[in-house]
């Protein structure tokens, strides 16, 4: 029979302790920073500032 | 302490207002539940980042455009975002289903290689070989149907054309022949199985 040399967690420890990677929470705030609503004539645009 | 005491309604208002921070303490705060929420959902951390980020898109995007309504409910509003992208990336899925083999479930446990292995295939050819042997010892006209039915795969209708005998004649010879091979074997004592 084949070994198992790792532990494989429990759906409930999986839970535990989650959080997103720092990238992705650093993009968010990038792109929020670079996100910019431009309104024209009512109607609302986004564009992305570089 | 001083995040503790801000209210969403008040960051969601600042954010609106063009500060940036307060996006940062927004996220800070209800990460790791939105985040559980969608795991518990996907159970992939890829997806459930890709859904994360694509949710406080949706968020900024709505909120820079002064398109949210505080009533003091941001979290539950967010939730609700990812719970919508949950559906939409089950539902993609579900046209393009991916294969994920983390699970307890091997699915090559139940897909092998149908390619005999060497010991496997000489054991066939054996068994082929012995059986090729023991058709010889039939009497000749139940040996012409086997061998015209088995090894030259030709229909019963075919067989009582070539040998010109009926066909329940010749789906006879073949009963008898079957019959008669597995005295053969028994009467070997033949063991023809892998």
């Amino acid at each position: 029979m084949r070994k198992l040399y790792t532990k494989k967690l429990s759906k409930k420890d999986q839970l535990k302790n989650l959080e997103p990677k720092k990238e992705t929470l650093q993009f968010l705030l990038s792109y929020s920073k670079a996100l910019r609503v431009v309104d024209c004539q009512g109607v609302k645009f986004g564009t992305i500032l570089n | 302490m001083n995040n503790v005491e801000i209210t969403d309604a008040v960051l969601v208002r600042e954010y609106m207002h063009g500060s940036e921070p307060a996006l940062s303490k927004l996220i800070t705060r209800h990460q790791h539940r939105i985040y559980s929420f969608i795991f518990s959902k996907v159970f992939d951390r890829d997806v459930a980042e890709d859904i994360f980020q694509d949710t406080f898109i949706k968020v900024i995007n709505t909120l820079k455009k002064g398109k949210y309504n505080e009533e003091g409910k941001f979290l539950p509003w967010v939730m609700r975002i990812a719970h919508n992208l949950v559906i939409d990336h089950f539902r993609r899925n579900k046209r393009m289903p991916k294969f994920d083999n983390s699970g307890d479930f091997n699915i090559f446990s139940v897909l092998s290689d149908s390619d005999l292995n060497v010991e496997t295939q000489i054991i066939k050819d054996q068994i082929e070989n012995d059986v090729k042997e023991l058709i010889k010892e039939l009497p000749e006209d139940q040996l012409e149907v086997l061998t015209m039915r088995i090894y030259k795969d030709m229909s019963f209708k075919e067989i009582s054309e070539r040998t010109g005998v009926s066909i329940n004649t010749a789906l006879g010879r073949m009963r008898y022949a079957l019959i008669n091979l597995r005295k053969i074997i028994e009467k070997h004592n033949l063991v023809l199985t892998n």
